[in-house]
């Protein structure tokens, strides 16, 4: 009987590996082939020509300056969103929690949307704008939910008012602007149609802190699965950490929605599926969350600018297309096996 | 002195005062019993035993010192809690959560040591839980996912062991278990353990010390034979009941049977 057991714990090992491995190796193919497909496919070959020969080919330029900043953002700008997505999801012990939840895509909606529309000269600061916006809704939804720390309960109540009061002041502003209102719109759905190297340096540093902090924290956020009680009796200061965290959380997500637009969904779907296949281990649960949102949103750009090329539609709707069905036949599996 | 000592402490939960000038030495290593009716403040005091909730007034000394100046990993070596309900994912397996206890002992970045794997692996032991260990909590008997939560407290290798109401949710046969389970683990580590109880049948059979709460006030403090009486539990409980012994085999057992309500 022990047997089957110690086999079962040695498949986990062995999933989760192989999860990660996977991730690594479809990541690596996604980023080729965004470099290589668009307006110009350009073949495998040449693009190794080109990175190998900087500076002197036609392909290399489009190369450089036009899909490698893009595809380095989508792959950071989901990165992002999914650890931002994993953490909340880990903090409010809630499934269906997401960046949304502490005000970060209202605000950044509202920022940008705002300066899109009242001072439209200034269109090439909507990407700090939004980071500003998201970072100002979620300080707020904060001390709204401030008691000796962060209530988790009460982070979630606030976050749906600020939510809805930001959101009213979009619905405001495209009335009162309608004329302007088109001019949005592809923002508001996310893409990465603008991405420059400027965009990646905006994402990286948080990209990075996303990462250093997670591996710092991934084990007293293990511990807080237990219980703030539980979790205090083995060390941890809980309202300290999961302050931080929230704080991580926000940062990330506001570094993605300043590049990325209004990207939804992935912060959602992708920890919630990561959690369906590793469990619900931190450890392997936030490095594979992080891999796979990177997957996820660097492929569904892929298929945004090619499928109806030279027509560009906006990422997200590419995302829920594909990741909505996936995550309904995850569920559904699920069920049917317990 | 080691052991835990509590001096004119004022507990409460926002403005509702709980206990007030409340005194407690534990400087023994001995189970002890809180008994006394809901609402009475019997948890709320062992909270504040485990640093969950900071007194308004008063003092706890552990070992003779302020219980504040512990850091949080030092006092998490010292004293292991166990709350009424404790959550953890279902598809955690025994052996992850008994390892949890080892937090207090790792590094930022430091790996799980050998005395880390040595430690659970005993508490795993003393459990009677190596067998399931690596059965997901989901797929456990409530008996055993008690089992498996005595466990983590235990790998913390602590010496303090604090048990709120640690029988609730289990059938007879899983509390006797349990309760026997306890006693033999302080036979072998003779480390302290202070427990809330609801049964006082137990609590009365695997106790040294009774401390009896009602209203935020310890009403009688010492040994079983004399807290467990007609005269004391009466009134606690406002019930009327009988305490007897009764004799089965060669052992007498003290027993408590409840009657009526006053």
């Amino acid at each position: 009987m022990t047997g089957i057991y110690d086999d079962r714990v040695k498949t986990r090992q062995t999933r989760r590996l192989a999860v990660i491995l996977l991730g690594c190796v479809l990541l690596l193919i996604i980023l080729v082939l965004a470099v290589m497909a668009g307006a110009v496919t350009i073949p495998v070959r040449d693009v190794w020509l080109a990175l190998t020969a900087p500076g002197t080919t036609e392909d290399y330029r489009i190369i450089y300056t036009l899909r490698m900043p893009r595809v380095i953002c989508a792959a950071l700008a989901g990165a992002n969103l999914a650890l931002s997505g994993c953490i909340l999801q880990g903090i409010l012990r809630n499934p269906l929690a997401d960046p949304g939840i502490i005000g970060i895509s209202a605000g950044a909606g509202l920022a940008a949307m705002a300066l899109m529309m009242l001072a439209p000269s200034l269109t090439a600061l909507v990407p700090l704008a939004a980071f500003a916006g998201a970072l100002g809704a979620a300080a707020v939804v904060f001390l709204l939910a401030w008691e000796r720390g962060v209530n988790p309960l009460r982070l979630v109540l606030a976050g749906v008012a600020v939510a809805a009061f930001f959101g009213g002041g979009m619905t405001a502003l495209s009335v009162f602007f309608s004329d302007k209102v088109q001019g949005t719109v592809s923002w508001l759905a996310g893409g990465f149609a603008g991405a420059s190297w400027q965009s990646v340096r905006m994402i990286v540093p948080y990209s990075v802190i996303g990462i250093i902090g997670t591996l710092c924290l991934y084990r007293r956020l293990n511990a807080l699965q237990l219980g703030d009680d539980v979790a205090r009796t083995l060390g941890v200061h809980v309202d300290r950490t999961r302050t931080m965290l929230i704080a991580l959380a926000a940062l990330l997500a506001a570094s993605a929605v300043s590049v990325a637009g209004l990207l939804g969904f992935v912060g959602l779907i992708v920890p919630h599926v990561m959690r369906l296949v590793v469990g619900s281990d931190f450890e392997p649960l936030l490095p594979c969350s992080a891999l796979f949102g990177a997957i996820l949103v660097a492929g569904a750009d892929i298929a945004a600018r090619t499928l109806f090329s030279p027509m560009e539609v906006p990422v997200g709707i590419f995302m829920s297309f594909i990741g909505a069905p996936f995550f309904l036949y995850l569920l559904k599996r699920r069920m049917r096996a317990s | 002195m080691t052991g835990i000592e509590m001096k004119d402490l004022r507990l409460q939960y926002g403005a509702r005062v709980i206990a007030d000038q409340l005194q407690v030495t534990l400087d023994k290593p001995e189970i002890v019993s809180i008994i006394g009716p809901n609402g009475s403040g019997k948890s709320t005091l062992l909270k504040a035993m485990a640093r969950l909730l900071l007194p308004s007034a008063g003092t706890v000394y552990l070992h003779g010192r302020d219980m504040n100046s512990f850091s949080a990993d030092a006092l998490a070596r010292i004293i292991s809690f166990l709350p009424q309900s404790a959550q953890a994912p279902g598809d955690m397996t025994v052996r992850d959560l008994v390892l949890m206890g080892r937090l207090p002992y790792q590094g930022l970045f430091s790996s799980l040591s050998e005395d880390d794997i040595r430690a659970a692996d005993k508490a795993l032991e003393e459990t009677e839980m190596t067998e399931l260990r690596h059965h997901r909590l989901s797929e456990l008997s409530g008996g055993e996912r008690q089992r498996a939560w005595l466990s983590l407290a235990l790998a913390k290798e602590p010496e303090i062991l604090l048990l709120d109401e640690p029988t609730t949710y289990l059938d007879i046969h899983h509390q006797l278990d349990l309760m026997e389970l306890i006693a033999q683990l302080y036979e072998t580590t003779h480390m302290m353990v202070v427990m809330v109880l609801h049964d006082l049948n137990h609590a009365a059979r695997y106790s040294h010390r009774l401390i009896a709460v009602k209203k935020g006030r310890i009403v009688v403090d010492g040994p079983v034979e004399e807290v467990f009486t007609k005269d004391i539990i009466e009134p606690l409980y406002q019930i009327q009941a009988a305490v007897t012994q009764v004799r089965e085999g060669n052992r007498l057992y003290t027993v408590c049977i409840p009657y009526a309500t006053k």
